[in-house]
């Protein structure tokens, strides 16, 4: 089964045991996010809203290219790839 | 070339940058003849205004309401300890012109919303978010593409921070990268999940490069491309942006043309209803006095980190937040339970988790431990 790895960022390392990263098995984008949420459940509200779409506030990247400007979810991956979830983070004033 | 001209004091002054050619009498004069908005004086607009106005940019204009506290002086590096109790803005005025006093600084006190956003804006070159909310950078995000104005982005969470340069002619703007804000609560703030204070000044100083290097037009900006810096690691990445041709602001059909009611965009979004507050489920600081002063059989869980406990706690029962879920059959469906965290934030979202695991007699405590502290028990250490 093929594998590849996804970088968590820091605000959802809380779902993932502080992993910083999980290597999932899947050969598609979707097919990996839907791995690591079966393995951290807590993630999956997190990622994908009821109706089972990406949040619209989620972005995956395949090394440094935005999923949404390949074939989304269905972008393959290959071994070497890695997969980041880049979240929105707000915070420099306070 | 910029219709202003340097003094002997300000060639002296700016030496090094007149002798490289990138810079010169050219770009010295651009940066002279420049004005930027700071939209923010705290962890990003210190090192933001310190470096800006030590290289000479005319006109600085900061957008702040807040006073200096104990708890700022750990990254924000415009306010000494003196100034603590004192407006940002009056010890942020005070430092700049004491580096450089051939620089301009104008203060404006107000929260920047969407009726002073545009006018404001209109004075100014070049707009630096430093802000430290997900309303504020939606606000200054559409109000910099409908001016025209180059956004100069930074944010920061923990040890982590990202950069980039939004809403150049022909790039990306914030919302093309992230379209809706998360829901509250799901992002802790830097006031909850802590932030390195050396983090905004790595942050800061990045987005100040970027906005000298717009200013005498050398180089290559951030423009379309994402940077990501990782400070436990010192590493950093970058991705590619690219202008999404259905962003609601800045793509072809738009649908945002005038600036909305931001505290609602990201207040309430429609198909996410989890984090809805219902009265029931929340208890005052008064309110938990008086039922402890009653004797009353309260449960108190701290959903905390364990070195924020050992700062200051209710003797409450420690479970962090992210320990819940496996931790859950710790605690009893039959007992009032009172959650609570640093000011709120955590502590909600434990209450959703436990009301959905079957809890019915929980209550989360507004405000927090800091609350309690401001206003029940003076002694406590606040942090």
């Amino acid at each position: 089964m093929m594998s590849f790895q996804i970088l968590i960022p820091t605000p959802l390392r809380q779902f993932t045991n502080n992993q910083e990263s999980v290597t999932v098995e899947g050969k598609s984008v979707g097919e990996g996010l839907k791995n690591l949420c079966t393995r951290h459940s807590a993630l999956q509200k997190h990622l994908y809203s009821d109706d089972g779409r990406l949040r619209n506030f989620v972005n995956i990247y395949v090394n440094d290219e935005d999923i949404r400007y390949l074939q989304k979810e269905a972008t393959q991956v290959a071994e070497k790839d890695v997969v980041s979830i880049i979240p929105s983070i707000a915070g420099g004033r306070e | 070339m910029a219709n202003v001209d340097l003094s002997g004091e300000e060639i002296r002054r700016y030496g090094r940058h007149l002798i490289m050619p990138e810079v010169g009498m050219d770009g010295q004069k651009k940066l002279k003849a420049a004005s930027i908005l700071l939209v923010g004086a705290g962890g990003l607009g210190s090192p933001l205004g310190l470096y800006l106005a030590a290289a000479g940019v005319g006109r600085i204009g900061i957008v702040d309401f807040d006073v200096v506290d104990y708890s700022n002086l750990q990254r924000q590096i415009l306010h000494s300890t003196k100034d603590v109790g004192r407006p940002k803005l009056a010890s942020a005025k005070e430092r700049l012109e004491g580096i450089n006093p051939f620089v301009k600084i104008e203060t404006h006190e107000m929260h920047l919303n969407s009726e002073n956003a545009l006018g404001l804006f209109a004075e100014y070159d070049i707009i630096i978010d430093g802000t430290d909310n997900f309303p504020t950078r939606y606000l200054v995000n559409d109000a910099c593409v409908l001016t025209g104005k180059p956004n100069v982005y930074g944010s920061i969470f923990r040890f982590e921070g990202q950069a980039s340069v939004f809403a150049t002619k022909d790039g990306p703007c914030y919302r093309c990268l992230y379209p809706e804000p998360p829901p509250p609560g799901l992002v802790p703030s830097c006031a909850e999940g802590g932030v390195l204070g050396i983090l905004p000044g790595i942050i800061g100083t990045i987005q100040a490069n970027e906005a000298v290097k717009l200013i005498i037009g050398k180089g290559e900006p951030l423009a379309g491309r994402l940077l990501l810096f990782d400070a436990l690691k010192t590493k950093f990445r970058e991705l590619k942006l690219r202008k999404n041709p259905d962003c609601p602001v800045c793509g072809q059909h738009r649908t945002i043309t005038s600036l909305i009611d931001y505290e609602a965009f990201c207040g309430v979004q429609a198909g996410w209803d989890t984090f809805t507050r219902e009265e029931q489920y929340e208890i005052t600081v008064d309110q938990l006095k008086q039922r402890l002063d009653k004797k009353d059989d309260l449960f108190i869980l701290d959903v905390r980190e364990p070195q924020e406990y050992q700062i200051c706690n209710l003797n409450g029962y420690l479970i962090p937040l992210r320990d819940l879920p496996k931790r859950i059959n710790e605690l009893d469906t039959a007992k009032e339970i009172v959650v609570h965290c640093k000011v709120g934030g955590r502590s909600r979202q434990a209450v959703e988790f436990m009301k959905q695991a079957g809890f019915r007699k929980v209550k989360n405590l507004v405000g927090g431990i800091d609350e309690w502290a401001e206003v029940i028990d003076p002694t406590m250490p606040r942090y």
